[in-house]
């Protein structure tokens, strides 16, 4: 079956939003799910890849730490709750939708992180006997709407030759 | 420069070892991660460093094959800035001086 993209450009700048009832009720939930895991859990391994590292040497690093540490993590959660507020309009602003890419990126890279995914994760396709399959299905639907943002937001950057 | 006074001579003064050590640049490194989207590693590095997209591509493809790239160097104010703008991304970037 082909499915119908769910984002592509919109005609005069942003970006068109045309998503189904249940897959808008996954991107509300999922949102939360990150929020109150930066909030009660900031020190669980799956939101590592969040907040790598800027140096090798801890005394540099914890400075870095100091001064980016909570911008950081506001541009986080401001993503997240732009995503949550616009989840029902059917066009995003550039500004919006930036926001949702960085979304997108970051429930990718702590979902992806917990199932431990590899280059070759999903080429496979996913077994019925794998325990992560639910999840794994929730991460590839969020790569293949990442990638149709990806698309509509590319020919908005002026292509130098 | 040239000048047509009596040439004095130059002194080379040793430069002290934190002079030496201050000039030295540093560089970003982005490292592969299975994770990011090739098409959104490329996209991020033409929006943060203005490269074209044949630039972003090949460093991104870079990144994917050799599994880190040099994205960008200078100052390490400048290092770090960049570096919290791909922190800010979701890329795994680090700096060190070269």
């Amino acid at each position: 079956m082909l499915e119908r993209p769910r984002i592509d450009r919109a005609p005069g700048g942003g970006v068109r939003l045309r998503l189904p009832r249940e897959e808008r009720a996954l991107l509300r939930a999922l949102p939360a799910q990150l929020r109150s895991l930066l909030d009660e859990a900031p020190e669980d391994p799956s939101l590592e890849r969040l907040f790598p590292p800027a140096y090798d040497d801890a005394e540099s690093e914890s400075e870095y730490r100091a001064l980016m540490g909570d911008e950081l993590l506001d541009g986080r959660r401001r993503a997240l709750r732009v995503v949550e507020e616009t989840l029902d309009e059917d066009r995003l602003t550039a500004e919006q939708a930036q926001a949702w890419l960085t979304a997108l990126n970051d429930l990718r890279l702590v979902l992806g992180t917990r199932l431990d995914v590899r280059d070759d994760t999903l080429l496979g396709g996913l077994s019925p006997r794998d325990p992560r399959a639910p999840e794994l299905a929730v991460y590839a639907y969020l790569s293949w709407l990442q990638e149709q943002l990806v698309e509509a937001l590319e020919v908005d950057l002026p292509e130098v030759t | 420069m040239s000048t047509l006074a009596p040439a004095e001579v130059e002194i080379d003064e040793p430069r002290s070892a934190d002079e030496v050590e201050h000039d030295r640049p540093w560089i970003v490194i982005v490292w592969n991660d299975p994770i990011n989207l090739m098409s959104y590693v490329t996209l991020v590095f033409q929006k943060l460093f203005g490269y074209d997209k044949s630039k972003a591509t090949k460093l991104m493809l870079q990144v994917h094959n050799e599994g880190k790239a040099v994205v960008s160097s200078g100052t390490r104010e400048k290092a770090e800035y960049d570096v919290a703008r791909l922190h800010a991304h979701g890329l795994w970037a680090t700096m060190r001086q070269d």
